[in-house]
């Protein structure tokens, strides 16, 4: 049974045309990447959750279509409750519109978001690496993206690996 | 051992100017701070009362690169760290030692991937590799006795 009143959810889904599941008192609404702001100031301000806690995303590559879901968990303070929202998005450079003008703290999250997975934000006034240096290419948290890892050097192949290893000249 | 025969009990000794050069860094050698990670904390623990770091000379860990000899790289170096310690290994004046800390520094530990440094190797030339996740203090005494010895043994014409 979930705290967050069914009154909020069923304006949710009507409004915004979201779509909700809730797995052991936690509830998350599906929702398109066209109704974010809309559905964000909803929560704020007349449904009271007042906190942006995180702002994350999940790429789900070759599994299922909608590849990367952008989820975001808001925290009402006054009643303790948490909810998620759930934005699928598509293809390789997505575009997505930023909840900055609702939640100020969004602000560097999204920038890690764009940093380590490629989500882009519309409208972000600041939008750029923030845990890679700054001339990285790629988005290294997607899936496609390579490991990166070195041959590990044991005694059998220890001159092989030498050979591609590199030192410094002084 | 001419002189020392002749002049008797005056207390003078006589040595070669190598063996006296390398015999004054050892004895007095200053780390500087470059604790990166978690191999920081054994380094404080090492510099700390119990296992005295103080009694090799390195009484205090300078920050400045410019008056400091000894490099200790403890913890794992990123991408984005790399330039910022190669610039202040160039700041370091001769003579400079390099002693790579833990598993990290050496050849990056456990992290096998695209942001960590496969060994601090890649940018400075190190002269002592110290095993360990994280060492304990006492492994980094034996890393810096041994560095010790290894400049005991070197030619004045390394830094000249």
């Amino acid at each position: 049974m979930s705290k967050i009143s069914n009154s909020i959810i069923s304006q949710m889904i009507t409004r915004f045309g979201a779509s909700s599941a809730e797995f052991r008192d936690e509830t998350t609404l599906i929702i398109q990447p066209d109704q974010i702001v809309e559905g964000c100031r909803y929560l704020r301000d007349i449904a009271g959750f007042n906190m942006l806690l995180d702002a994350t995303a999940v790429d789900y590559c070759p599994a299922t279509t909608p590849r990367f879901h952008l989820i975001y968990h808001f925290y009402s303070t006054k009643k303790n409750v948490i909810i998620a929202l759930r934005i699928p998005l598509n293809g390789n450079e997505p575009e997505v519109q930023t909840i900055e003008s609702v939640y100020p703290n969004a602000n560097w999250y999204e920038r890690e978001i764009w940093d380590l997975m490629g989500i882009h934000f519309e409208g972000h006034s600041d939008l750029r690496r923030i845990v890679l240096p700054v001339d990285w290419v790629g988005h290294p948290l997607r899936k496609d993206y390579p490991l990166g890892y070195e041959e590990v050097q044991y005694t059998f192949n220890f001159d092989d690996v030498n050979k591609r290893k590199r030192y410094p000249k002084d | 051992m001419g002189i020392e025969q002749k002049l008797g009990d005056m207390g003078v000794v006589t040595t070669s100017l190598e063996s006296a050069i390398n015999w004054a860094r050892t004895k007095s050698m200053w780390p500087m701070l470059y604790g990166l990670a978690c191999c920081a904390i054994e380094m404080m623990a090492a510099q700390a009362s119990h296992y005295d770091l103080s009694r090799f000379g390195m009484e205090l860990m300078r920050a400045s690169p410019r008056q400091s000899d000894l490099m200790i790289v403890a913890g794992r170096v990123s991408r984005k760290m790399a330039p910022v310690l190669r610039n202040l290994y160039d700041q370091m004046p001769d003579p400079k030692w390099v002693i790579a800390m833990g598993d990290c520094a050496s050849c990056s530990g456990v992290f096998n991937n695209y942001a960590i440094l496969q060994g601090v190797d890649e940018i400075v030339p190190v002269d002592i590799y110290v095993a360990g996740c994280p060492p304990k203090p006492e492994g980094l005494i034996h890393g810096i006795v041994t560095l010790h010895e290894k400049i005991k043994t070197e030619k004045l014409s390394r830094w000249s």
